[in-house]
């Protein structure tokens, strides 16, 4: 579904990723672990296109098309969804609104006709219970005013609505406490299909308790510098990232 | 990248820019006593009339144009303007008089003036060039007492409330541009709201500008007697054209004691190309006054167009506990200049004003907000709230906020916030990451921006507002 392959990104002129490769399956869960600094955001951000990041090596193969050829949205209208680590707000847009236009233009670009008010009611009104969404915030604008466990929340329920390929959750178990988290691990599971794929962007083993990944990836200095299954995680957990950053030097 | 952004959403032509073929009635260019005359005599008018009319006229050459406002204007030459075009079939007495190509154009706009066919309530004035073309609904609203006509219709039929109102808000004097409206005025809507009525239906007038070389002077009076009610809609568009075409008007308001009138503008003039090549030049003076007791004036407007916009819709509160508002958004792209804002003069006791302008620039274009806060000596109690807000897409353009209080008695409580905004990188690429383009983003955002004022509008208004609203921005960010 998803083939990186030595991607080298950088931002103003400095290196971030520099080497990356990764292979993700439909039905799969990948972990990216490791340390601040060592370019987890960073890989989210150039998989979606964020024009800030530049990529000066390497291919990003989403379902046998170069994603480095389309713009963000058409990225998005592919099926790549990111849970972002800081959702913006954006005042005045409401959550109805904004969700009703980006589900009509993935529908339109998938040459589907916009969804009918009543079916996009019924859907607003599964998704929300799913991962347990106040009907207030969905009448308010976008983020604005949400804390920070309700900003991550939103971003599982808009997850949700557009249904996604491949899933990228950035630092999604941060700011939130941990019913806040089951529920949002609780959303991520039942949205789980032999279709989808799901990237977890993780500091810490606590929410891969609740999503059980199939491998688990450390990244250190823009490379994966080791792979496993599960329990790499919880080895990471006990045992801190120095020992890799060790092996890696050795 | 906010350059790229910047440059992507606004490519869009101005979609009202088309010319109608018809045949008009123009005088020559220039402007003497004998052209203020000829228009006069053409207009059949009564010889009050014309005295306003000279009088005005010679007032105004002994004016200089106002060169206060933050904008560039280039030297306009009076001389080279005709000051009076007419389609040539005049005064239809029903629709089927019409000429078709008028009623093609208004329906190409989107003005439907065939009654049957037109949005439920809403009566509608329709004025291209310098004549009003036709007013639906007359007879429904006349049997109510209701007098909803063309300006020259106000002046043959009803001269004792045109004599008695025209000028008392706008007086001759005002301004440049007022004494030059109130000499060569052509036509405008007239509306008369008697004891006691609430208007049921939204009152509109169309302003269309067609013939070349011509300028637009129209002239509006509303006037509310007490305890009536109405909310008045006015729209404007002009074809697409190289040279500058001038647009001088004046609107005047007057609510008596309880009288509630609602003003809503949707200002659309072509405003040039995106090298800033014609546009119209719009220099309004839009004024109401709450005279009574309970009296209540608001206005909104949602300005998209022009070359170059000089308004400020105000009031001057004079009725004890009469309150006012002014709700403004103003947008401009390209070349486009705009000073725009209000006057809120407070005279009565316990009056209140509020001000909501928000201001979108784009392109190379400079927008201000010039607003006034004045509290009379006893004026007790008074109270004004002021919010101006700028949102910049770019960073080649320009906002600006003027605020002036002046604040002569001691219990009065003016307050001013102002704020200043861009639209984020990490806000247009939250959209993205959710499938919806850099353009529509802008549009979703910038609507979100303006929403408060836009809900203001009667619900027609405020939908074809919001569309506008996004076209005017295409292209201006990407």
């Amino acid at each position: 579904m998803l083939e990186i392959k030595n991607l080298h990104a950088s931002i103003n002129g400095k290196e971030i990723l520099k080497g990356l490769s990764l292979s993700v399956k439909p039905g799969e869960i990948h972990a990216i672990m490791g340390p601040n600094g060592s370019g987890k955001s960073t890989l989210s951000s150039v998989i979606t296109g964020n024009p800030a990041f530049e990529v000066t090596q390497g291919s990003i193969i989403f379902e046998g098309k170069d994603l480095q050829e389309m713009a963000p949205e058409k990225r998005a209208n592919e099926g790549i969804f990111l849970s972002f680590q800081y959702p913006v707000e954006i005042p005045g847009v409401s959550m109805v609104n904004f969700m009703r236009t980006a589900i009509n233009e993935q529908r339109k670009y998938r040459e589907l006709p916009p969804i009918s008010a009543t079916d996009f009611l019924r859907i607003m009104r599964e998704k929300k219970a799913l991962v347990e969404m106040d009907n207030k915030l969905t009448n308010r604008s976008v983020n604005e005013g949400f804390s920070g466990g309700e900003k991550k929340r939103n971003e599982i329920f808009q997850m949700a609505m557009l249904e996604p390929k491949l899933a990228i959750l950035d630092e999604t178990d941060s700011g939130l406490d941990i019913d806040a988290l089951r529920i949002v691990a609780h959303g991520v599971n039942k949205l789980k299909s032999p279709e989808n794929a799901t990237i977890v962007i993780t500091h810490y083993q606590r929410l891969l308790e609740y999503i059980i990944p199939d491998y688990v990836h450390v990244l250190h200095d823009g490379r994966i510098v080791k792979s496993g299954g599960k329990e790499l995680a919880l080895e990471l957990e006990a045992r801190g990232y120095d020992w890799i950053k060790q092996e890696v030097a050795v | 990248m906010s350059d790229t952004i910047i440059h992507e959403v606004t490519q869009s032509e101005y979609k009202y820019g088309f010319t109608t073929d018809i045949e008009t009635d123009v005088i020559p260019i220039g402007l003497s006593e004998e052209v203020v005359r000829m228009i006069s005599a053409k207009k059949n008018e009564p010889e009050w009339m014309l005295e306003f009319r000279l009088k005005a006229y010679r007032h105004w050459l002994t004016m200089k144009m106002p060169e206060w406002a933050h904008l560039k204007i280039p030297e306009i030459d009076y001389q080279s303007i005709s000051y009076f075009a007419a389609p040539r079939k005049n005064a239809p007495q029903s629709l089927d008089e019409v000429d078709p190509e008028l009623l093609a154009t208004f329906n190409k706009l989107g003005i439907p003036l065939e009654e049957q066919k037109a949005l439920s309530g809403i009566a509608v004035d329709a004025v291209m060039d310098s004549v009003s073309v036709k007013t639906t609904f007359k007879e429904t609203l006349y049997e109510m007492g209701i007098i909803f006509c063309s300006f020259s219709e106000a002046v043959e039929h009803h001269p004792d409330l045109v004599k008695k109102y025209m000028g008392t808000v706008v007086p001759h004097t005002d301004n440049f541009f007022a004494a030059l409206n109130s000499a060569v005025f052509s036509d405008g809507s007239f509306v008369y709201i008697p004891k006691g009525v609430r208007c049921p239906m939204e009152l509109s007038t169309y302003f269309r500008i067609n013939a070349v070389n011509t300028g637009q002077f129209e002239r509006t009076l509303i006037v509310a007697d007490e305890d009536s009610y109405v909310s008045y809609l006015e729209g404007c568009t002009a074809p697409q054209r190289d040279e500058n075409q001038l647009h001088a008007a004046i609107v005047e308001i007057v609510a008596m004691k309880n009288a509630d009138v609602k003003y809503s503008t949707v200002q659309n003039w072509y405003p040039g190309d995106k090298e800033g090549k014609g546009g119209i030049y719009n220099f309004v003076t839009k004024r109401g006054i709450c005279k009574g007791e309970n009296s209540h004036i608001s206005w909104t407007q949602v300005e998209t167009g022009s070359a170059i916009t000089w308004k400020y819709p105000s009031c001057i509160l004079q009725g004890d506990n009469s309150s006012a508002e002014f709700y403004s958004v103003a947008v401009t792209n390209h070349h486009q200049q705009a000073d725009t804002g209000t006057k809120m003069i407070h005279l009565g006791k316990n009056t209140s004003s509020h001000i909501l302008s928000k201001g979108i620039s784009a392109g190379v274009s400079q927008n201000s907000y010039r607003g006034l806060v004045r509290v009379g000596a006893n004026a007790e109690n008074a109270r004004n709230f002021s919010q101006c807000d700028s949102l910049l897409l770019g960073d080649k353009c320009g906002a600006h906020t003027f605020p002036y209080m002046e604040v002569n008695n001691e219990s009065a409580i003016v307050e001013h916030e102002a704020t200043t905004s861009k639209i984020s990188e990490d806000q247009i690429f939250y959209c993205n990451q959710r499938g919806i383009s850099t353009e529509d983003a802008v549009g979703l955002i910038v609507n979100g921006y303006a929403k408060e004022v836009v809900d203001k509008l009667p619900m027609e208004f405020a939908v074809e507002a919001q569309k506008l609203l996004q076209i005017t921005l295409e292209g201006s960010v990407g």
